[in-house]
């Protein structure tokens, strides 16, 4: 499947160089991911790399998952392992050391004025994906409802969330969607 | 937290000065973050939120935002690397190590299973629409966060911090601006913006 050398290590140089470019989170990179994967070192075919990313979105927990199961597909659990840790420790640690920095630095007002500049940018954004997502996800008014309906749920009630999940999910499963 | 973060301008202030009452240990910090990343269909901001604010109040909705705001903007995934700054904030280097494993972990050895099951059994038709109607509920989710984040800037009247938030949201979403040069411009335009309140403030 891999095209000459050690598969891990490969896999480790990929997704620890592709972290540190990743701003945004991991499902920005994803575009570069399905580029190396696909078609710099050949290691699935287009609709290998589209069921890969449905099944880290069916599956519970960060969106970095998508890299396990490159990872996975690659070289067993062992590629797993690699590629996770590839692509989380380096930036991990950066992310340690400069929060660090901003805690430390407190006598100086910029690290504040740094933080408190970022929060409104961050949160602008985070609504800017959730619109691009709505528009991608919700192909039909029903689907436009549902989503609706969870978020106004979600704010406004202390209702748990997964029945929300679940019930978009069996929607989904009685095809209404 | 600095002591004099943001909150500090507000006259009542409902954060700890320097040390959080809770101090959360190593098992706990992975239970919390397993809890919250198997929880985590489309997403695990959501969870992470409820989890850290909401249900052990290990952070002010404040202090969260700064936190994740810094994450967001550091390369990397935003949500990993939150796990391992607010592990380690509270038990060092092995805190962190405890939240991210926890937050890592057990999904990944779930993501595994589903692999392997799918390589064996092939595409699924059912499933595939089970998934498209969870992620209609997890986008719901993703914006309910982004509103519950706001309310700190509401509470405090901040209308820079809005107006901010609502060019950056206009610029990208509706406008689709490419991501970098919005953010060349809205980065240093932000901090200026805050510096120069601050001192008007002071």
């Amino acid at each position: 499947m891999n095209s000459g050398g050690n598969p891990i290590s490969t896999l480790i140089w990929t997704f620890g160089l592709m972290s540190l470019f990743a701003v945004g989170g991991a499902n920005s990179a994803v575009p570069e991911m399905h580029r190396i994967a696909v078609d710099v070192q050949h290691w699935m075919s287009d609709r290998q790399f589209a069921d890969v990313f449905a099944i880290s979105q069916m599956s519970p927990g960060p969106n970095v998952l998508i890299v396990t199961l490159i990872g996975y597909s690659v070289a067993g659990v062992a590629g797993a392992l690699a590629a996770t840790l590839a692509m989380c420790g380096p930036t991990a640690i950066l992310a340690y050391y400069v929060s660090r920095l901003l805690q430390r630095s407190s006598q100086s007002r910029w690290p504040a004025i740094i933080q408190a500049a970022l929060v409104p940018l961050s949160i602008g954004l985070m609504g800017a994906s959730g619109l691009i997502l709505a528009l991608t996800s919700d192909r039909s008014w029903v689907a436009g409802l549902i989503t609706a309906a969870a978020a106004v749920l979600a704010f406004a009630t202390r209702l748990n969330p997964v029945w929300l999940l679940l019930a978009g999910g069996a929607l989904g499963f009685a095809g209404v969607i | 937290m600095p002591p004099e973060s943001p909150s500090a301008a507000i006259p009542a202030p409902d954060i700890p000065a320097s040390t959080p009452p809770i101090q959360p240990g190593l098992l706990e910090l992975f239970i919390a973050f397993a809890k919250m990343s198997l929880a985590g269909f489309g997403g695990v901001l959501y969870w992470a939120r409820r989890g850290i604010v909401e249900q052990h109040r290990w952070m002010t909705a404040e202090e969260f935002n700064e936190a994740y705001a810094l994450c967001h903007f550091l390369p990397g995934p935003n949500i990993v690397n939150l796990s391992f700054v607010f592990g380690s904030r509270f038990r060092g280097i092995a805190g962190g190590i405890a939240a991210f494993a926890g937050l890592v972990g057990p999904p990944m050895v779930i993501a595994i299973i589903l692999a392997a099951l799918y390589a064996r059994y092939g595409e699924i038709d059912a499933l595939r629409r089970i998934l498209a109607g969870v992620s209609c509920a997890a986008v719901g989710l993703l914006l309910a966060t982004v509103l519950r984040m706001m309310m700190p800037l509401l509470k405090k009247r901040d209308l820079v911090g809005l107006v901010v938030l609502a060019a950056v949201f206009v610029a990208i979403g509706l406008a689709r601006l490419p991501l970098q040069v919005v953010l060349l411009v809205a980065i240093p335009l932000s901090i200026a913006i805050t510096y120069f309140m601050r001192r008007a403030k002071a």
